[in-house]
């Protein structure tokens, strides 16, 4: 019993030092050099095998139908550049009605923001209204909104379509946008960060002479905006790449968005399909999640880990 | 400028609870007024229902004469320091002291003089442009009593603003805010369960316990002529020392030269109004008592004999080094103007 304590203290001893011999090797947190090789060459790797059809499909994109058609593609960029996208973006694809790529481009950036901040600006109001307000029902409204998350718009689709059929929605970007909009999933995430700042602010507020409207203007809004940021960023790539809604939703090509176009596009027989300004689509069809992720990154990230209390 | 009366204060809540029992203080203007008590003894919902923040179920509250039951935290014109600040995180130091004004509409000029004047006061200057993060506890606590300050208000409440401190930036802060409070003559209210704060800041103390006033003056009144013994208990450090008496008949080991009060149960002494019976006092003319010494904690300038009688545990409080040792045998002498008594009910017998 007496022994253990001093057998233990130079074990102790001896690792805290070679510990310290590696930091001052430079290698952080004591990760020896070959480990750090190993986990490069993994996310190289990874990288590569994500990366590499995007990277095919720009290569397609830059080449003629008919080297598309001719296997094996090239795995170098074509020569088609300019041709191929000024032909897609300005000059309209056949088989959608000669509708152009910037059309679908405007569509779906419009049906993506309006999704987005509409779901932002509902969702925020909610949850204001039901974590600050003391108002008849307030439980039961917050366990309808809680209800609607075991309704996503797939399985209330028939009578939603009617209802917009009805109000003569079809085809229109109020018939896009608005059965999408009303979002359980935000209310929560508002909800839960609401509940999260003291009522010590909330008193201090009062106290200051902040009336419900100025306390959501000039207190709680600051507060969410790293939410709001994180919270767009995910609404925008939803509300991008909506598929089924827009597809029951449009029947004028020039109201497509670019996901549904991207599949009109594609015929069952090889030959009918223009490949190149396929390739295109989905190249441009891409950039504008990316942008917004580029962008938004930092706050998106700060709004995922901290709130900045 | 104002006196804060409170007439037959009632706070029942939605379920039944009565946090508030019906309290009547009278503050006059310009003195500050210290609600201390347990936690749960009701006063920071009295506190509350003063500043407006939550409703008054029965009575009145009257600032400066008017009764403002009914009448938002805004128009009563106070300005209110909370337990964790509440500063806006947000906002800069100079706008979280301005926001207040923002909302009232005073000119920007006139914001701009007052920030900075109170900032001057306060010490806070350089540090206007610094967000709530990037202070330290201390600075934090200044400009909470900066933004209850700049906008001149009526009543200051303070919900226990020091609790947050450190023990050394507590003792400064509270010299502070007593000087602050005297200089600009605002009426205030301040809560806290510390009673060594309470006693050193307060004008008129008023000791809450379940949600009733036990007892309401001048903190050395209380002090010297507790109304109870929770009074007895709570206030001063080490608490009163309190022997229970069996049926009017003092505990084994103790002799007192003068007759027990009829209706006595409990009698108290302060550990500091002890002596130490050796050659000199030998012939007390007060209460002797026999004890022994279980444990002593020195502090430096005085030293506390935790002792068993016969009537339970008592503290002795010596000055300097205690001579005494654990189990050493003492004789505790107290002059009969000394000794308190207390009834069957705890209230005390004059």
């Amino acid at each position: 019993m007496v022994e253990t304590p001093a057998a233990v203290t130079p074990a102790k001893a001896t690792s805290t030092a070679a510990v310290l011999g590696r930091k001052e090797d430079g290698a952080m947190l004591g990760v020896s050099r070959s480990s750090r090789y190993i986990a490069h060459v993994i996310l190289i790797l990874g990288i590569v095998i994500v990366a590499f059809p995007i990277y095919y499909t720009f290569v397609a994109s830059t080449h003629t139908l008919q080297t598309i058609l001719r296997p094996p593609l090239p795995l170098i960029p074509g020569d088609q550049f300019f041709e191929n996208y000024s032909e897609a973006l300005f000059g309209g694809v056949g088989r959608i009605g000669g509708v152009a790529v910037s059309t679908l481009l405007f569509n779906t950036m419009v049906v993506a923001l309006a999704i987005a901040i509409g779901k932002i600006i509902i969702s925020i109001l909610s949850a204001y209204a039901i974590v600050f307000f003391r108002f008849p029902f307030r439980m039961v409204f917050f366990w309808v909104i809680f209800i609607t998350l075991m309704l996503p718009v797939e399985v209330r689709i028939m009578p939603t379509y009617k209802v917009m059929s009805d109000l003569g929605l079809i085809d229109t970007y109020t018939g896009l946008t608005l059965p999408l909009m009303a979002s359980a999933t935000a209310t929560l995430l508002f909800r839960q960060f609401f509940l999260t700042i003291p009522g010590e602010l909330v008193e201090a507020a009062r106290v200051d002479g902040a009336g419900p409207y100025r306390f959501f203007k000039d207190i709680l809004l600051p507060l969410s905006r790293t939410n709001i940021a994180a919270l767009f960023v995910i609404l925008f790539i939803y509300g991008w790449t909506q598929y089924l809604w827009p597809l029951l939703m449009t029947n004028r090509n020039d109201m497509n968005t670019i996901v549904i176009a991207l599949k009109k596009m594609i015929s069952f027989a090889d030959a009918d399909t223009q490949w190149h300004l396929v390739m295109v689509t989905s190249m441009l069809a891409i950039i504008p999640p990316i942008l917004v992720v580029l962008l938004m990154q930092r706050w998106f990230v700060r709004g995922l880990v901290d709130t900045e209390k | 400028m104002a006196t804060v009366d409170l007439k037959d204060v009632r706070k029942v809540y939605a379920g039944g609870v009565e946090a508030v029992k019906g309290v009547s203080i009278d503050i006059p203007d310009k003195a500050l007024c210290v609600l201390v008590g347990p936690s749960g003894c009701g006063k920071s919902t009295l506190l509350r229902m003063i500043a407006g923040l939550e409703t008054i179920s029965s009575g009145t509250v009257s600032i400066d004469g008017k009764v403002v039951n009914t009448v938002g935290p805004t128009e009563r014109d106070i300005a209110m320091v909370f337990q964790n600040y509440a500063l806006y995180p947000h906002m800069k130091v100079y706008d979280n002291m301005a926001y207040g004004l923002r909302n009232r509409g005073t000119p920007k000029d006139e914001i701009d003089r007052r920030v900075r004047d109170t900032a001057k006061t306060l010490e806070l200057a350089h540090l206007l442009d610094r967000r709530p993060r990037e202070l330290s506890g201390g600075q934090r606590q200044r400009v909470a009593m900066g933004r209850a300050i700049v906008r001149n208000p009526k009543v200051f409440l303070f919900d226990e603003p020091l609790s947050n401190l450190d023990a050394k930036l507590r003792g400064q802060m509270r010299v502070e805010i007593k000087n602050l409070q005297r200089s600009l003559g605002v009426t205030s209210v301040y809560v806290t369960h510390d009673q060594l704060e309470a006693m050193t800041l307060a004008d008129v103390l008023v000791v809450m316990n379940g949600g009733l006033v036990e007892q309401a003056g001048a903190p050395l009144d209380i002090y010297e002529k507790p109304a109870s013994t929770f009074v007895a208990s709570f206030i001063g450090a080490p608490p009163m020392n309190l022997i229970a008496l069996s049926g009017n008949a003092l505990p084994e080991g103790t002799k007192l030269v003068a007759p027990v009060p009829p209706s006595a149960a409990t009698l108290g002494f302060r550990p500091e109004d002890v002596e130490l019976a050796d050659a000199v006092h030998d012939a007390a003319d007060g209460m002797d008592l026999e004890a022994q010494v279980e444990a002593v904690e020195p502090v430096g300038a005085e030293s506390f004999l935790y002792s068993a009688t016969g009537g339970g545990r008592i503290v002795v409080r010596v000055p300097g080094r205690a001579i005494a040792q654990p189990g050493d045998r003492l004789r505790v002498l107290v002059p009969v103007d000394k000794l308190h008594w207390f009834d069957q009910a705890g209230k005390r017998v004059s």
